[in-house]
């Protein structure tokens, strides 16, 4: 899969202004966080609300050789929530996040179903009002940091251009704003990291700083494509935990793509697990966990216990025969 | 397990610099690990813990600046290139790479790839063909794959190509640099079944990777790498589900796991101040 347009380039080229009136079906409830200028800690996660993004059997064909390669991807995101695509490359789930934020490689098209983004329908959004929702409504990081960030520029400056263009503050602020976001995704050293350049970081800062980029407008929307599959086991940790962060305090939805079940059940409410552009199994993460349906994702679950630390961690607790999860492991047990 | 307790490897205070003068750092200090036959090791460490500079030492591809190899009971370190090479050509120790894109002959069909070190050991042609397909056919590769090129094959299928050529000089011990890293969840789980079948056949294996969970499954013992320095080392049960040392503590609660159980969000910043402090 090709990506050729960036997160930050996509955030970065739009004209400035945020959408002068609120989306049709756009509760208001959720866009306090967003007039709330730097919003970060403040807010508690929205109660139930509307979805902030519906996906509904969403269709992706490729022109050239006129095959359909999705065949029909269904879900709906509320703002707090979280949910997973899993499944490894060549299931569909790069393409299925392209569609949603209008990004789709050339020859590809949505073929049938719909996406609403706070209430709109992607498909009869003008190119003006796509660069309007792209950044401080829905906003992206992919797995690898570095292509998306500029080589010759400091990454402060490249922060700050975001926020200059999507909140219409004014140079300094943007760079006070730009050293709030930088803390806010726990960088040790904001005032550092901002006059640095992308050689100068770490794997894991780089993702940082991408992820302070796609969230210096405040969306509603995050998506992590494969974010954390090139960082270590503990810097992958970090990630995901500042995305559970990011989600409790700012009520951001996230849509988690990753090849690892684990990676996504960790962190989401809600798992679709995909293969050849079908979903095999959609569900509550516990549903999904302990009562898979489908083989495939039998699969996924036997690699991690046979093959994985939970071998020796669910052994651990069976050797002791105690603990609260028992009930579950002997559900686990029966499926395989 | 071991066969006998003999060890086919034995590193004892190996210490790797790099760089000269006042640009001369340390990437290994006081290493020291003893592999004996048929049992594996998992060496854990994230970018820059020096993992793949341990391979390379032992491999010969690094001077070591100090301490011992013994391999086979043959004291290495004080090799020329050219005994190594020699020591190479026999075949004891093999090595493969996470990327094998990289270590096959893009060229050459991967039955000649695979039957290079026979021929180089002075075996016949005909011997060669007969034993290197009874490797691929051990990696379970289809055998009408054998003349294709390392690059009309899946990553999988190279991988398989990688361990089967690793496997034909019958080596004592395979060192094996994040083999499964690349490969989705069906290929890995093929990759670590061929290496327990392995480790079950009496080949020692030390299993390189910067993720715990991916050799869990396979690894007798456990060796964690930090900052250069095995920080633990012990049973692979006892190292997952105890483990002392704080960084090996955070590796383990880092890793992702099904039941989510393995450590909070709060001992894991715990874990990290630790660290740093």
């Amino acid at each position: 899969m090709t990506r050729t347009r960036s997160n930050a380039t996509v955030t970065a080229t739009v004209p400035a202004a945020r959408p002068a009136d609120p989306p049709a079906a756009h509760s208001p409830a959720v866009d306090v966080p967003a007039v709330d200028p730097p919003a970060v800690g403040s807010g508690d996660p929205p109660a139930a609300q509307a979805a902030v993004l519906a996906v509904r059997d969403v269709r992706i064909r490729d022109d050239v050789n006129d095959r359909e390669i999705v065949h029909g991807v269904s879900f709906e995101l509320r703002p707090g929530r979280a949910v997973g695509i899993v499944g490894e490359s060549g299931s569909g789930k790069t393409l299925t996040c392209r569609a949603i934020l209008g990004i789709l490689p050339a020859h590809f098209a949505v073929a049938g179903g719909s996406i609403e983004i706070a209430g709109r329908d992607i498909a009869r959004l003008t190119t003006p009002q796509w660069t309007d929702l792209r950044g401080s409504t829905i906003s992206a990081v992919f797995q690898d940091p570095a292509s998306y960030l500029n080589p010759s520029l400091k990454v402060g400056v490249q922060i700050a251009e975001v926020i200059q263009v999507k909140s219409g503050l004014r140079r300094r602020d943007a760079r006070r704003r730009a050293l709030e976001l930088l803390t806010a995704v726990h960088l040790r050293d904001p005032e550092l990291v901002y006059d640095q350049y992308t050689y100068e970081l770490s794997g894991g800062m780089l993702q940082r700083v991408l992820i302070a980029t796609a969230i210096a407008a405040d969306p509603q929307v995050l998506i992590a494509d494969e974010a954390t599959t090139a960082l270590d086991v503990t810097v992958q940790a970090e990630i995901l935990d500042l995305l559970a962060d990011l989600r409790e305090r700012r009520g951001l939805a996230l849509v988690v793509v990753s090849h690892d079940l684990a990676v996504v059940a960790q962190v989401c409410d809600e798992v679709l697990v995909m293969r050849a552009g079908e979903v095999v199994e959609h569900g509550a993460t516990a549903d999904v966990l302990y009562h898979p349906r489908h083989e495939y994702t039998r699969l996924l679950i036997a690699e991690h216990e046979q093959y994985g630390l939970d071998r020796y961690l669910a052994d651990t607790d069976t050797d002791t025969g105690a603990g609260g999860g028992g009930e579950q492991r002997k559900e686990l047990d029966g499926v395989r | 397990m071991s066969a006998d307790g003999r060890p086919v490897l034995e590193v004892a205070d190996l210490e790797v610099h790099y760089g000269l003068r006042r640009r001369r750092r340390r990437v290994l200090q006081g290493v020291s690990l003893s592999v004996a036959c048929g049992e594996t090791v998992g060496v854990i460490g994230e970018t820059g813990s020096g993992k793949s500079t341990f391979a390379r030492a032992v491999l010969g591809l690094v001077r070591a600046s100090g301490g011992r190899i013994l391999i086979d009971g043959e004291d290495v370190s004080r090799y020329s290139p050219r005994q190594w090479r020699a020591l190479r050509r026999r075949g004891v120790v093999q090595y493969v790479f996470q990327d094998p894109l990289r270590s096959l002959d893009p060229d050459l069909p991967i039955e000649e790839s695979l039957i290079e070190p026979l021929l180089v050991q002075g075996v016949g042609r005909k011997e060669a063909i007969e034993r290197g397909r009874a490797y691929l056919a051990r990696v379970r590769l289809d055998s009408e794959l054998f003349g294709r090129l390392p690059g009309e094959l899946s990553g999988g299928q190279r991988q398989r190509v990688a361990v089967a050529r690793a496997l034909v000089t019958e080596p004592a011990l395979i060192i094996l640099d994040e083999p499964v890293s690349a490969l989705d969840s069906a290929n890995r789980v093929g990759i670590l079944e061929i290496l327990k079948e392995l480790r079950d056949a009496g080949v020692a294996l030390i299993f390189i990777s910067h993720d715990l969970g991916s050799v869990a499954g396979v690894a007798d013992r456990v060796a964690v790498l930090y900052q250069g320095e095995f920080v633990e080392v012990g049973d692979a049960r006892a190292v997952i589900s105890a483990p002392r040392h704080p960084y090996a503590r955070l590796l383990v609660g880092s890793a992702p796991t099904l039941r989510s159980a393995a450590a909070s969000r709060a001992e894991r910043d715990a874990l990290r101040a630790l660290l740093h402090a």
